[in-house]
């Protein structure tokens, strides 16, 4: 046993480390960032978030509005309404939620308010499955929300706060869609470091919504516009998309400036002189990074793992920046766009010069370990699109 | 830190995994859950996870538990655990329970019929069913194992039975504390 | 539920193609590649299971086909998601037979709270107790003019079958409204299940009763018996740890939802008597 620091319940609640699932982690940063409102429907595998909202909700530990409401299109019509009346808002969904309530995410986007939303990311049916695939949140990849991808619980933790943070920057002004791969990381607990409510609220700031819907300065939103405006207002969400980048690289700063924890638009794990890149969103991508100390020490490879924060916007410059000179990219797409391929592996094929090697893995719960991207990484062929399971 | 046999292939690898069967309502999950927190205020880290269809009462579980000195990059289902706990004996019969369990690994129990379980290595036994009830430990007339059986875990490497006794008795009490520390003096060895 | 269910889908037989949206009976057909179900079924998504439905039963119509179109549903994917649907369905008149088995919360997701949890409950979305009151879904089926509406519960299955039977008669909507106690949700012990449902009746928190198109509201024995020697609403909640959260105004307020649908359901016991 290695030299332990055993720490009571009484000292830990005075420390900032505790240990949780990824969904208590994001139902953890949304209270602690100080939303205002809330309005959620449950579905596996995000339940746990919308049920610790509502206990500290009703223990008087969160200071919020919550309401139970009957469908996901009516939470983000609920969160939508409560922004647009300039309240910090919070929902979360996955799945099926997520499409159901797709008409709503993008009338939010449009109408550029700062919802911040968690997709416990899962499956698409028929036929009904509830594990992991992040076909769900990449399917809205066009609305104008922001995605984010978070890998361990205390990213998950601190990219919620920073949604807040960059959603409601001045310069942006859109919603954040922050994901979590269902079960794999919204059910798996790993330890982490919170900030306090204080903390955490002095780094998001004041909510300011310049069309705040109020008496005091009557406007209509959204009425009837024709063609000669209409593009303005579809250009003014693309400006404001380009300058997601930049806002995020600040805000990530200003995060490390308080935690000392730091973040990039796009995390890289040896890939600096690397041969052979692995490429995927979320935990894949994590574990890949044991793949790539095994392809190193093993297989003489020199290989290394870059895996997306941002995906949307796609950082095709970090990304560029980031892959380097390796000779052979494989993507671990954990997604499917019927007539495309891997959705993942559409941006990584536009920003790179050189055929990719897409592999479709671990979607729908099949379960895809390190050695398995190990031999996944030596076998796939660039330019194709292959299966895991079947191909490989 | 005792792992693999030979010793980890990459540092990354350096770790013990557990594998937990039970079946739904029979507090496996939170079992792997309260191990995780233990291993956690031990100063360690570590990751606790389950994998299961849509809730059902009564259908197999599958839990897991990684314990490590560094970050834990691993996130699937464990497929070569160094321990195996079993909840309910009847899985044995319907389940490879110790799929990946080589002779180094151990099995931890709850039986009174060791004999029950093909393991060539070290198995851990306690009938944390009748010491559940004994201390009236049950939900809508099922026996709460899942304490006891933490006390039977903390006979080996992967956990304090102090810091597990203490993890319990903070989130369920003195009743499932005393089970769990019971199990710890109780259960033989194979 | 599967008590109740299995009562029900035999007393509909083979010629019977089930639709069922997410809710636990999605999950007791087990997993790929085997089901449960000795009819077809077809899963479709949470909000959708009436209009789904209705689809079917247009082919079938179509084709002048007989086979029972039958949803079974939760009560989120009725009372909540579901409801603009199954609005939509019965204001159409599809013939088909809606079958909401409740168990007052949305279980297969982990019990958080439904429209149809009462007053006091503990869910997982309501730890201190629902606040509010339950949706009484049966008014707002009963304002579309169903051919046929039942109440039924899993204590009582020869009278679930014989409302089944006079569901998939009827030649249009109809809806029957089954209470299913759920042991691990309202949390008592898994045998005591049809104890708690007839519990429900004889206090009468739960009114069987069956109503056609253009007749009046028939109570059901069990709700007589009930109504003329009313159980405490007290003997009731005892039985289940969910209402361990339920104040005493809670605990009122269910004893008067009781003591109101005896007098309401009453008049019709006269009615019969008059008559």
């Amino acid at each position: 046993m290695s030299d332990a620091v055993a720490k009571s319940e009484r000292e830990q609640e005075e420390s900032n480390a505790r240990i949780m699932t990824g969904n208590a982690a994001t139902a953890l940063a949304a209270q602690d960032a100080g939303t205002d409102v809330v309005a959620a429907y449950p579905i596996t595998p995000q339940t746990e978030i919308v049920e610790n909202i509502a206990e500290a909700v009703e223990s008087g530990e969160f200071d919020a509005e919550f309401s139970r409401v009957e469908s996901e299109h009516s939470a983000m019509a609920a969160v939508m309404g409560a922004s647009q009346a300039n309240a910090r808002t919070f929902t979360a969904t996955a799945s099926q939620g997520l499409l159901f309530m797709s008409e709503m995410v993008w009338w939010t986007a449009a109408s550029r308010l700062p919802v911040v939303m968690s997709i416990a990311n899962r499956a698409l049916g028929p036929p009904w499955n509830i594990w992991g695939s992040h076909t769900d949140a990449l399917s809205q990849r066009d609305s104008g929300w922001m995605q984010m991808f978070a890998g361990t619980v205390q990213e998950v933790y601190d990219l919620t706060l920073a949604s807040f943070r960059i959603a409601e920057d001045q310069d942006v002004m859109l919603p954040a869609m922050m994901n979590l791969d269902g079960f794999t990381f919204a059910h798996t607990m790993q330890p982490l470091e919170k900030l306090s409510p204080e903390d955490a609220q002095a780094y998001v700031g004041e909510i300011d919504i310049p069309h705040e819907v109020t008496s005091q300065n009557p406007r209509g939103f959204g009425a009837f516009t024709a063609g000669d405006n209409f593009w303005k207002f579809r250009k003014k969400i693309m400006d404001a998309m380009d300058n997601v980048p930049e806002v995020a690289d600040q805000a990530f700063d200003e995060l490390a400036e308080i935690t000392g924890r730091e973040y990039d638009l796009v995390h890289e794990y040896e890939a600096d002189d690397a041969d052979l890149v692995i490429v995927g969103l979320g935990t894949l991508a994590r574990e890949a990074e044991v793949a790539a100390d095994v392809l190193r020490k093993e297989h003489d490879i020199e290989a290394g793992v870059v895996r997306p924060i941002l995906q949307t916007p796609f950082p095709e410059e970090r990304f560029t920046e980031a892959v380097g000179d390796a000779e052979k990219v494989v993507v671990l797409d954990r997604s499917t766009s019927f007539g495309r391929g891997g959705i993942v592996t559409q941006d990584v094929k536009l920003a790179l010069d050189q055929p990719v090697a897409s592999v479709i893995a671990g979607i729908g719960g099949q379960n895809v370990e390190w050695d398995d991207m190990v031999d996944i990484a030596l076998n796939a062929e660039p330019g194709k699109t292959q299966w895991f399971g079947g191909d490989l | 830190m005792s792992t693999q046999s030979e010793g980890a292939l990459v540092p990354a690898l350096d770790m013990i995994q557990i594998r937990w069967h039970s079946r739904g309502g029979q507090g496996g999950m939170t079992a792997s859950q309260l191990l995780g927190q233990a291993a956690f205020e031990d100063g360690r880290q570590a990751t606790a996870f389950s994998f299961y269809g849509a809730e059902r009462r009564g259908a197999p579980l599958t839990s897991y538990n990684r314990i490590a000195d560094q970050p834990i990059k691993l996130y699937s289902r464990v497929s070569s655990p160094d321990m195996v706990v079993i909840l309910d004996e009847s899985l044995v019969d319907i389940q490879d329970v110790t799929a990946g369990l080589d002779e180094d690994g151990i099995v931890v129990i709850n039986t009174t019929e060791p004999d029950l379980v093909d393991h060539d290595g070290r198995i851990v036994a306690v009938d944390a069913t009748s010491i559940a009830l004994d201390y009236d430990l049950s939900v809508d007339g099922t026996p709460i194992v899942n304490t006891p059986i933490l006390g039977a875990v903390a006979r080996t490497d992967a956990a304090d039975i102090d810091t597990v006794a203490r993890v319990i008795e903070e989130e369920f009490g003195e009743a499932n504390m005393k089970a769990a520390r019971e199990a710890y003096e109780n259960a033989t060895e194979v | 539920m599967v008590l109740g269910v299995r009562h029900m889908l035999q007393e509909a037989g083979e010629d019977t193609i089930l639709v069922i949206p997410a809710c636990c009976a999605s999950v007791i057909q087990g997993v790929y590649p085997y089901t449960a179900f000795d009819v077809p079924v077809i899963n479709t998504a949470f909000a959708s299971a009436a209009s789904t439905a209705s689809g079917v039963e247009m082919a079938l119509k179509h084709r002048d086909e007989e086979t029972n179109v039958i949803v079974l549903a939760g009560d989120g994917g009725t009372t909540d998601i579901g409801l603009a649907a199954m609005s939509g369905a019965m204001e159409r008149r599809h013939n088909f037979l809606y079958v909401l088995y409740d168990n007052e919360a949305y279980s297969n997701t982990g019990f958080q709270k439904s429209g149809r949890t009462p007053t006091g409950a503990r869910t997982s979305t309501t730890p201190t107790g629902r606040k509010g009151e339950q949706k009484d879904i049966d008014k707002i089926v009963e304002a579309h003019d169903p051919e046929y509406m039942a109440t039924s519960t899993s204590g009582y299955v020869q009278d679930l079958r014989d409302k089944t039977a006079k569901g998939l008669e009827a030649d249009g909507p109809a809806f029957m409204h089954m209470l299913t106690p759920c042991p691990p949700g309202w949390r008592f012990d898994n045998g005591q299940t049809v104890e708690v449902s007839k519990k429900a009746v004889s206090t009468g928190l739960w009114v069987l009763y069956e109503k056609e198109r253009g007749g009046e509201i028939e109570i059901s024995r069990p709700s007589k018996s009930a109504f003329k020697n009313p159980d405490s609403v007290t003997d009731y909640v005892e039985m289940q740890d969910r209402f361990s959260t339920a104040s005493d105004v809670d605990l009122e307020f269910l004893q008067e939802q009781a003591e109101r649908n005896i007098d309401e359901y009453s008049q019709y016991l006269e009615e019969e008597v008059k008559a």
